[in-house]
């Protein structure tokens, strides 16, 4: 009788048409350790079988690249022999399921993806979309994932330095948590994947194996329903402090020479990991599960196989240096064991308590897993809101509802509970445009920005694909810093739907298309699918983290007026665009139109000349127009000071569009009375619009006759969130 | 000035310190590692911020039981030099190098930003520089800075000066308000009977460089190499 049964297939989440090739490939029926191994290899998670045909479009070269997607991280080169390596990642349904843990596991997966490359991590940020701050569940999550990415980050030492956060009831029953980490490596030092030489021996070390996670990676694959809380046993446990001392040993270990390749254990632990090096190397492995440390008793070889416990890495050694890498496991108190050894087999060969349990080829497992060109439709375009067609709220009353809503309020109660200062290399601190944090050392730095605005994604998936990279660029622009490249994490909805992949589809497309025009390639990516509660799909959200280079940190500039009377002036068009605006959203009500397109050729140029401009020590602040439009990012910039602006609006467009429409492609900038004719000429020279509305000074905004002070503004920006999660403590 | 900066497993702050310390020093300070039983002939030891230990148990628990710290404590004992910055404040405490405990903060979160301390006692090898009644601006980042200790300690400890630092309002006002984590009487740091160890909440050497912001922290740095070089 088989063993496998199509309820077996059914909870691995394997399709009937895929089995037909397990079968295929391994020539006999699988036994349930081997039918794990495919369940999880195969899964979405780990295959990207859905979307594997629309990345290959995205443009992933370019000469500082020195390692594109395909490995743990992306690497790029800053000079001097110094690379950063970084990388984005979901940990979405672990962290709905079990918040604290699921963030915190998160931070713990992305780090090691990135020491694993040889990098020291430098900094940390994430992207956080919850759902309608009314919803019963959200406060709760909220104060879970803040703070279990606090309690991993802080305790690991390296700083979270960033990020945002949204809320709209699309996430209601699937939040999504992205974590990035950037690391710094020697050029001459990075390690990769790919297994070599026959005969050496495959180590284990880290935490020991427990039973926990087993099968995050399938669950991370499938929609939920209304019993995904009972899968919390799923949901892996972070230790922060095995973390730290992990990534102190691997660092002094890879100074020494002793390593042929390494790899973290991941989603689907053990399993991925050694067929993933495998398969690089094009070699077989053989282990004996005997010699894995395990946390408890009787673990089976399926156990073994498919857990996801954290804080394990596997490496490949070179002939003789096992004295050498014990010795510094045994200084940080980490686990060590010879568990294997490669062969040229091909072949994934597993003993346990002396028997063979499974055996399996492994190219045809890890490359050969399934590729669907799933069926897409075009998502339909919206019509245009018209400017005429959207009422016109006096612009301060419009201010205040807007510096409160959710979305643009301050964050300052999350980014308080994360330790962004640590290892004393912070420029820049949470809250402008990007943070920027130094090169150890040296006098350069990088500037790091997470963006996407999902309700643009979906109302447009193409042009809110644009949308996300462009405005990446924008905010690494504004510090001074050059964009290098970026990593995506690509969170969308069930792709069996021809609907959903259609924004897959297309946001990628949009995505490609800016990445291309703006030199930006994409280095490193994740893909999270299925993020569907009962058939309730989230806004697509294409997240996109991006690097920049300083030259010389000293000229970054930063969000914050600098000074009374100095000019306050705008770089590109104006024309009031409406649709999907945050306005029409939180003043109107509206949640409708066609979003604002991006003018990729133009953003280009707008982009070099506000850099040139900083570098030339001509700007004093600069921030980028993005939610809320103008006026919000003018007070933005009087917030971060207490300067006040007086605003002069012109006469050629409705008030409300000039003061709140999102046209894209904006810069304001605050530049000196010296310098204002050389900016102004720079501008015309360089075909780019630039127009000064305003002059900085006073303790208040002032705009059409009306005005608010700085210090109430301020007050109305700082109150939501705390009020928000202040009642969490009476709600429990 | 000779210095050394004690590493536990989980000690995040120490290249941090040893940077600043370097800066003032113009000499790069020793890094000691826990489990190392002799410590070098030193004028100061840095106890750094971090997670030493994952601050499993409890915060600084477990370091103070590890064989540097009986070193430690018996250098200090004899008049060396200690300073104690965060988890170094908690491991000091624990040791029973300072007076009081380190709980949990009053709002039970973990809290990074910068503070306003006043100075308490500028007549130490630590605040040389600085001048009783200063307000200076260093950055806090702990869960666990709510400072107690028995009243009548507390009032022994006010007679005698050993309130180094109290958290304050930017023009010096020690109220309700200014106070981030519930500590007793807003303490932010405190010495010990001898005046040479100090322990404080605050982390001096995160802003002791303009471009991080700040330099109040420096000045610190700067009186320790004054009184001991």
């Amino acid at each position: 009788m088989s063993q496998i049964t199509p309820d077996i297939l059914a909870s691995h989440g394997i399709k009937p048409d895929e089995y037909t090739r397990i079968l295929e490939i391994m020539g006999r029926e699988p036994n349930l350790t081997e039918l794990g191994i495919f369940s999880v290899m195969w899964s979405e998670h780990c295959s990207y079988k859905s979307s594997k045909k629309w990345l290959k479009t995205l443009p992933t070269k370019a000469d500082w690249v020195i390692c594109g997607p395909g490995e743990n991280a992306g690497i790029i080169d800053i000079g001097e022999g110094d690379a950063i390596v970084f990388k984005m990642e979901s940990h979405n349904h672990p962290s709905f399921i079990e918040p604290y843990q699921g963030a915190a596991t998160g931070v713990g997966g992305i780090l090691r993806d990135v020491f694993t490359m040889g990098a020291r991590p430098i900094a940390n940020m994430n992207a956080l979309r919850f759902g309608d701050p009314s919803h019963p569940k959200t406060r709760h999550l909220v104060a879970g994932v803040v703070a279990g990415i606090g309690g991993y980050g802080n305790c690991v030492g390296v700083p979270t330095v960033g990020g945002e956060t949204n809320f709209h009831k699309s996430y209601n029953g699937n939040i999504l948590v992205n974590a990035m980490t950037v690391g710094l490596a020697r050029t001459d030092n990075i390690f990769y994947s790919a297994a070599a030489g026959i005969g050496n021996p495959v180590v284990y070390f880290g935490s020991k194996t427990g039973r926990d996670g087993i099968h995050g990676a399938t669950m991370a694959s499938a929609e939920f329903d209304e019993n995904s809380e009972e899968k919390r046993p799923t949901v892996q446990v972070g230790d922060p402090f095995t973390e730290k001392l992990l990534i102190e040993a691997c660092l002094e270990l890879m100074a020494t020479d002793s390593i042929v390749a390494i790899q973290d254990m991941g989603a689907a632990g053990l399993t991925s990991s050694s067929f993933e090096m495998a398969s690089k190397g094009g070699l077989g492995i053989e282990m004996d599960l005997d010699s894995v440390p395990m946390r408890e008793e009787g673990m089976s070889a399926y156990e073994i196989m498919l857990s996801e416990s954290q804080e394990r890495m596997l490496m490949i050694l070179k002939p003789g240096k096992e004295d050498v890498a014990r010795a510094i496991m045994d200084k940080w108190e980490l686990d060590f064991a010879v568990i294997g050894v490669l062969t040229g087999t091909g072949r994934m060969v597993l003993k346990r308590h002396g028997e063979v349990v499974a055996d399996l080829p492994i190219d045809p497992l890890a490359q050969a897993s399934p590729e669907y060109d799933r069926p897409w439709v075009q998502p339909a375009k919206l019509p245009v809101v018209k400017l005429e067609d959207v009422p016109a709220v006096a612009p301060i009353e419009a201010l205040k509802t807007l510096l409160g809503c959710p979305d643009l309020a301050s964050k300052r109660w999350i980014y308080q509970q994360y330790d962004h200062m640590v290892m004393g290399d912070t420029v820049q601190r949470p809250g402008g445009d990007a943070a920027v944090v130094r090169i150890h050392g040296s006098d350069k730095a990088v500037a790091i920005t997470t963006d996407c605005t999902p309700r643009y994604c979906q109302a447009d998936p193409h042009e809110g694909g644009r949308q996300a990279v462009a405005e990446a660029y924008r905010n690494i622009s504004a510090t001074g810093a050059l964009p290098m490249a970026v990593t995506d994490n690509l969170n969308f909805g069930n792709p069996e739907k021809p609907e959903i992949m259609g924004q897959i589809v297309e946001a990628i497309k949009g995505m490609g298309e800016a990445c291309r025009d703006l030199d930006f390639p994409v280095v490193s990516g994740n893909v999270s699918l299925y993020n569907e509660t009962q058939g309730a799909a989230i806004q697509p959200t294409p997240a996109i983290g991006a690097v920049g280079l300083l030259k010389d940190v000293s000229k970054h500039t930063t969000i914050a007026f600098k000074g009374a009377g100095n000019s306050i002036v705008l770089f590109g068009e104006t024309k009031g665009w409406m649709g999907a605006s945050l306005y029409l959203r939180e003043v109107c009500g509206r949640e409708e139109g066609a979003p604002p397109p991006v003018a990729l050729h133009r953003e280009r140029r707008k982009g070099e000349l506000v850099r040139d401009l900083i570098d030339q020590g001509l700007v004093k602040a600069c921030h980028d127009v993005s939610d809320g439009g103008l006026l919000v990012a003018v007070t933005e910039m009087a917030l971060a000071s207490g300067i006040g602006a007086s605003l002069e609006a012109p006469s050629a467009i409705a008030l409300h569009g000039w003061c709140f429409g999102e046209d894209q492609g904006r810069y304001v900038l605050e530049v000196g009375a010296d310098d204002l004719a050389s900016v102004l000429e720079a501008a015309q020279g360089r075909d780019v619009g630039a127009r000064i509305i305003g002059t900085t000074g006073g303790h208040s905004i002032n705009v059409a006759g009306q005005s608010a002070t700085v210090e109430d503004l301020k007050a109305i920006h700082e109150a939501w969130m705390p009020a928000y999660m202040g009642a969490e403590m009476s709600g429990h | 000035m000779k210095a050394a900066v004690i590493v536990f497993p989980g000690s995040n702050c120490d290249r941090d310190v040893a940077v600043a310390l370097e800066a003032s020093m113009r000499a790069k300070p020793l890094m000691v590692w826990h489990r190392d039983t002799e410590l070098p002939k030193v004028d100061l030891v840095v106890v750094p911020g971090g997670f030493s230990y994952g601050d499993y148990l409890r915060c600084g628990a477990m370091a103070a039981h590890s064989p540097i710290m009986r070193e430690v404590k018996a250098r200090a004992d004899a008049g060396m030099r200690v300073l104690g910055i965060c988890n170094g404040f908690q491991i000091l405490t624990e040791s029973g190098l300072l007076p009081g405990v380190l709980m949990r903060n009053k709002d039970l979160k973990f809290i990074c930003k910068d503070v306003h301390l006043r100075v308490e006692n500028d007549r130490t090898d630590f605040c040389r520089y600085y001048r009783s009644g200063d307000v200076v601006r260093f950055p806090i980042a702990h869960a666990e800075g709510n400072w107690f200790v028995e009243p009548k300690a507390y009032r022994e400890m006010e007679d005698n000066g050993q309130i180094a630092f109290r958290y304050a309002t930017a023009e010096g006002k020690v109220d309700a308000e200014s106070n981030p984590n519930g500590s007793l009487g807003n303490v932010a740091g405190i010495y010990n009977e001898k005046f040479n160890v100090l322990g404080l909440m605050p982390h001096p050497e995160r802003l002791a460089e303009d471009l991080l912001g700040g330099s109040d922290g420096r000045l610190m740095f700067d009186s320790l190499v004054e009184a001991l070089s």
